[in-house]
């Protein structure tokens, strides 16, 4: 009696969870492809397929191109997809232009509101569009900076001028940096054989070197590792990857926790229902500190043993 | 391929067709391979976005824009003819230029349209029709436009030496025409209608952004093509259609690519610059091909 109670309740269970989680489309447009991007892509599609809810997915990704960029949101209108995933602010862009029956639903865009998704953090527009902002938490950049090298009174950052973020994150840290009473110098570049050269005009102008995430500048990673070597000049950056690399620490965003957020945010949509207008752009609380203690020595830094055991990684 | 990917495939074909025709006019009319287009269609999208935002009708930022990208042109023309730097060397110097020009005058690297008034919206507002077959008829229209006014300036005596002077430069200048003022105004010409197109598929996707001008050379060259292989070059006023048409053909092939499945090996989303690449040297090939079947069924009947 018992067994036959426990199957009718499992079975209930069963039928309850697939009438909440019922089988969906969802769209993805993505301007590049990139490791950060695609493990936010993984992420989402891993938790909504662990909260039940089946889903296929049409990836469209534009390799780099606007003309590209504005024909998948066309191909996507024709695939009439239960949800729009925009990986990146141009493809976010696009959406929120050319979609209005659809919900949008956007991340890693750093900042949603002045690239025109959003009308503010609180979503108080109530459109069709919210999604997860992956801007940098620049107060704990500056903290973390300042734990490294307490002495430190300018910061050098290299980023391209070209990189909407990059300008926005710069910023974001010059405002930060001044409220510790610190100085920012950037040297911006084109390119990223433009870094290295970039890194040796800050020596001398610099106590600091510090590496937002800016593509550009992160791509060519390694010539900024050897100039800070060269020079002795503590080099942190604002991604993970980065430390592995040889940058001294980073506290950074998780792509991929990122992407399981933005996996509950399209489960609340459709399968609950909600509507995007009602629900404020997200940021990732939960950080990772990552250390590099060979790079420390070498760029002439001794880490706190605090910031070492507080590390969620040490690479040695 | 669904309704609403044929319709946008002809509305990029449509919103580019002005850059593809600009390219056609260096390319082939003057000789002239200009790679001033990749900055000087963000210049036109960053003109009209800055316009735009200050409160100007979208109209006149279109007309903006092309005025900005005729000065482009122009600065590459006399790069070329006056100071005697080589054409490729001269457009790109202008190119590189562009993209620091660009970020000073939208002040940031993306500047975004969303919720303002822009020719798209207000062509759907007048016209009544849904945004997606209202804005390939928009600027399906201004292409048509363009090319009417481009078809009778070339038969004008000015649009004759202008044909001339990249079929026969010497001719033209025992006509007593001055080749340079006339390549000069060619490559602005060129660029003020790449300029126009930038602004458009700024009003379109919402956004001007510094990168977007990446790619514009290779897409232009692969139109002209295509349209040249498919539709013929007999006339002037023929491989003008055939540019714009090529443009259309170009982008329904990157439809078809985007849309393709083809079971669970097949084609991802990263093979589409490897597609695009295959149709534009299928394009090329073709007519060699085509020279050559005929050719040996020559011989046969021989």
């Amino acid at each position: 009696m018992t067994r036959l109670l426990l199957t009718v309740a499992a079975l209930c269970l069963l039928a309850a969870n697939a009438l909440a989680a019922g089988s969906y489309t969802v769209s993805v447009t993505q301007i590049v492809e990139h490791p950060a991007l695609d493990a936010m892509r993984q992420g989402v599609a891993d938790r909504l397929r662990d909260r039940g809810a089946e889903v296929v997915f049409n990836v469209h990704i534009a390799q780099g191109n606007m003309g590209t960029n504005i024909q998948i949101v066309n191909q996507i209108k024709g695939e009439k997809p239960d949800l729009v995933l925009a990986i990146a602010t141009p493809g976010a862009q696009a959406a929120a232009q050319k979609i209005q029956d659809i919900p949008i639903l956007f991340t890693g865009v750093t900042d949603p509101v002045s690239a025109g998704l959003v009308k503010d953090l609180q979503n108080s527009g109530g459109g069709n569009v919210t999604g997860m902002s992956d801007f940098s938490p620049m107060d704990q950049h500056v903290a973390l900076i300042l734990e490294i090298a307490p002495s430190a009174k300018t910061i050098g950052v290299i980023y391209n001028a070209g990189e909407p973020n990059s300008v926005v994150l710069v910023d974001k840290l010059t405002e930060e940096a001044a409220k510790a009473g610190l100085v920012v110098q950037g040297a911006t570049i084109a390119n990223s054989s433009g870094v290295f050269q970039a890194v040796r005009s800050l020596v001398g102008r610099a106590d600091v070197i510090y590496i937002p995430t800016d593509n550009t500048a992160v791509s060519a990673l390694e010539s900024a590792v050897k100039v800070c070597t060269q020079t002795r000049l503590p080099l942190i950056a604002a991604d993970v990857d980065s430390v592995d690399r040889g940058a001294i620490a980073a506290v950074a965003v998780d792509y991929y926790k990122m992407g399981l957020q933005t996996g509950d945010m399209a489960y609340r949509i459709l399968v609950e229902g909600v509507a995007p207008g009602d629900m404020p752009v997200e940021f990732l609380e939960d950080l990772n500190l990552h250390v590099n203690t060979k790079a420390a020595a070498a760029m002439g830094v001794t880490l706190p043993e605090a910031t070492i055991t507080r590390a969620a990684k040490v690479v040695e | 391929m669904t309704s609403y990917a044929l319709l946008g495939a002809i509305e990029q074909g449509f919103a580019y067709g002005l850059m593809v025709v600009g390219v056609y006019l260096t390319f082939r009319v003057l000789d002239f391979p200009d790679l001033t287009v990749d900055g000087s269609l963000p210049l036109g999208a960053s003109v009209s976005a800055v316009a735009i935002t200050a409160g100007h009708p979208p109209v006149l930022a279109v007309l903006m824009a092309s005025g900005a990208g005729f000065m482009a042109g122009a600065v590459t023309g006399v790069l070329n003819t006056k100071f005697r730097i080589l054409h490729l060397l001269a457009s790109i110097l202008t190119m590189i230029a562009l993209y620091s020009i660009n970020l000073r005058i939208m002040g940031r690297p993306n500047m975004t349209l969303l919720g303002q008034d822009t020719v798209v919206d207000w062509f759907a507002a007048a016209s009544g029709l849904m945004p997606h077959v209202s804005t390939p008829l928009l600027f399906g229209l201004v292409c048509v436009a363009a090319l009417a006014v481009l078809v009778w300036f070339l038969h004008t005596e000015l649009g004759l030496a202008f044909l001339a002077t990249g079929d026969n430069k010497q001719m033209i200048t025992s006509q007593g025409v001055n080749t340079d003022t006339i390549i000069i105004f060619g490559v602005g010409l060129s660029n003020a209608l790449v300029a126009a197109s930038g602004a458009l598929v700024a009003q379109n996707q919402g956004a001007a952004d510094v990168n977007m001008g990446v790619g514009t050379i290779i897409a232009g060259l692969a139109s002209v093509i295509i349209g040249e292989t498919v539709f013929g070059h007999k006339t002037i006023t023929r491989a003008l259609i055939a540019a714009l048409l090529g443009s259309i053909l170009y982008r329904v092939a990157i439809a078809l690519a985007l849309g393709m499945r083809l079971g669970d090996f097949a084609i991802t989303p990263s093979d589409l610059n490897l597609i695009t690449a295959l149709l534009v040297v299928i394009a090329l090939v073709m007519p060699q091909i085509k020279a050559r079947t005929k050719r040996i069924m020559a011989g046969r009947v021989k």
